[in-house]
């Protein structure tokens, strides 16, 4: 045997990829799929016009608005809100750390709709107390009930996840920043959200979505959001398209904010790939 | 004080039964719910995980279009619209005819459509966590894929997936809320009801309130209860 040769590579034979039962079954279901795409646009078309267009399609817009200020403050309202909380959920003491587990338990614990009934129509019970504090005329508006509630209820969620945020930035760094001499406060916040915030992005991403989704429920309190202005078209014209479209912008928002937050994550995430 | 109390009570007076109509009515709703989002579930995640692209494909767009519609909207699009379809599908057969949808029924597949979305990455990533090794030793043993699923890979999947699926449940358990709003008497309509008429409007849904609360602890101990049975044999991973 001279080192001339070459070797003979023995390599297995190549996967012979027929139509096996998988791609069989996938390509049924992308059929169906397909077919429900192109039913979907049929329906579209066919029920195509331009009256309901012209009267209903500024309204939805303001419907839109109407879901992005409502998520936007709430959920700016309530990452205020979840600092104390989560501070506390932290905290040593027994008497605030179990205040604020029972807030967030609550919160977690209960359904957004019935939260929301429980302030826009439970606070009504209160009216004379209300009205003494001045307040009644901030809860006898369904926009600010449902702002009110929502805050109360993304701080509870947010409250956790800024906790478990900042409690998986390990013990070491703590150490290392006291023994450079970093009050508490500078290595918070210099050393310690940055690293938590990291961590937190894809939840808090998440919850932002959730809000979104969430926030389909006012239509029930009489806000007009999106969800609100798809039920009053519906009902005055009886054509389902009115919720087709809704589906698809509510589908579009929750696709742009979920590649968003994808590519923040891969941008801020970019100095720990290897 | 004694108001509360005649008001909450079981009798004529109170609404008491009611509410714990109600209260049936939501459990079983998320009980029938669940076995239907679990399968679901499990079958789109082994979609997920096929090696074949369109398969993937069709998974995806699963998960893609219920993960991003509210669950309120999908619960109207399923009530409306199959009461739209199954009319027209009707109509063709026996001109004149008209269904009725069931509400129990709609509420059950919207609620099981966005569990098993869920449930799906869920056990995406616990079939992640069980090593190939698994499956390579089912085959050396000479066990079908069936079997080897059946036997070796789902006792793991079960214990993994778990915990995740707690959530899911405690989330599912909230959703059924929504149902009030196509017109079933769970809790919250049941105290809906009860506030209109009593004007004890913060009474009525803080009941409403504290009774989910309880249904999720009771949940979390049942939970909890599980999850230490499927780890009894000390297995650790």
């Amino acid at each position: 045997m001279n080192g001339n040769d070459t070797i003979a590579v023995e390599r297995p034979p190549d996967v012979h990829q027929g139509w096996t039962r998988a791609r069989i079954i996938g390509a049924a279901l992308l059929t169906v799929w397909g077919a429900l795409g192109i039913g979907l646009i049929a329906f579209l078309v066919n029920a195509w016009d331009p009256d309901i267009f012209t009267r209903y399609a500024p309204r939805y817009l303001s419907g839109f608005w109407v879901t992005v200020q409502l998520v936007g403050v709430s959920v700016i309202l309530g990452a205020f809100l979840s600092v104390p909380v989560a501070l506390g959920r932290m905290s040593g003491s027994r008497l605030i750390g179990g205040l604020a587990y029972a807030y967030v338990y609550f919160f977690r614990g209960t359904p957004l709709l019935a939260q929301t009934f429980l302030v826009y129509y439970g606070l009504g019970s209160f009216r004379p107390e209300l009205q003494a504090v001045g307040l009644w005329g901030f809860f006898r508006e369904a926009w600010y009930c449902a702002v009110f509630a929502f805050t109360l209820n993304t701080a509870a969620y947010q409250a956790e996840i800024l906790r478990g945020a900042i409690e998986s930035v390990g013990k070491g760094q703590w150490e290392a920043a006291s023994a450079l001499g970093l009050s508490r406060f500078q290595t918070f916040r210099k050393i310690i959200v940055p690293q938590a915030l990291v961590v937190a992005l894809r939840p808090y991403g998440n919850e932002i979505i959730l809000m979104i989704k969430g926030s389909a429920i006012v239509a029930i309190i009489t806000v007009y959001d999106l969800m609100g202005e798809t039920r009053r078209a519906y009902a005055r014209t009886f054509d389902f398209q009115t919720y087709i479209w809704a589906a698809i912008i509510y589908l579009g928002i929750v696709e742009v904010l979920r590649n968003a937050i994808d590519w923040i994550e891969l941008r801020i995430t970019k100095h720990l790939k290897r | 004080m004694e108001r509360v109390w005649t008001l909450l009570s079981f009798g004529p007076e109170g609404w008491g039964d009611d509410i714990a109509k109600g209260v049936v009515l939501t459990v079983s709703l998320a009980l029938a719910t669940l076995p239907l989002g679990l399968a679901i579930g499990f079958f789109v995640a082994l979609g997920k995980r096929s090696e074949d692209k369109t398969l993937r494909l069709a998974a995806n767009i699963y998960t893609t279009i219920f993960r991003g519609l509210p669950e309120l909207l999908t619960l109207f699009l399923v009530f409306y619209g199959a009461q739209i379809g199954l009319q027209r599908l009707v109509q063709l057969v026996s001109p004149g005819a008209t269904v009725e949808i069931n509400a129990f029924v709609a509420g059950m597949v919207a609620l099981g459509t966005v569990f098993s979305s869920y449930a799906s990455e869920v056990f995406l990533a616990a079939f992640r966590a069980i090593p190939n090794g698994q499956y390579e030793g089912g085959h050396a043993v000479g066990l079908t894929k069936g079997q080897t699923m059946r036997l070796i890979i789902l006792p793991q999947l079960i214990r993994l997936a778990l915990p995740g699926l707690s959530n899911l449940w405690l989330i599912l358990l909230k959703d059924t809320a929504l149902v009030s709003v196509i017109g079933l008497a769970d809790i919250l309509r049941q105290t809906g009801v009860a506030a209109r008429v009593t004007k004890e409007a913060f009474l009525f849904f803080g009941i409403a309130c504290l009774l989910y609360l309880v249904l999720a602890m009771l949940s979390s101990v049942v939970l909890g209860a599980i999850e230490s049975w499927t780890k009894r044999h000390g297995v650790q991973r």
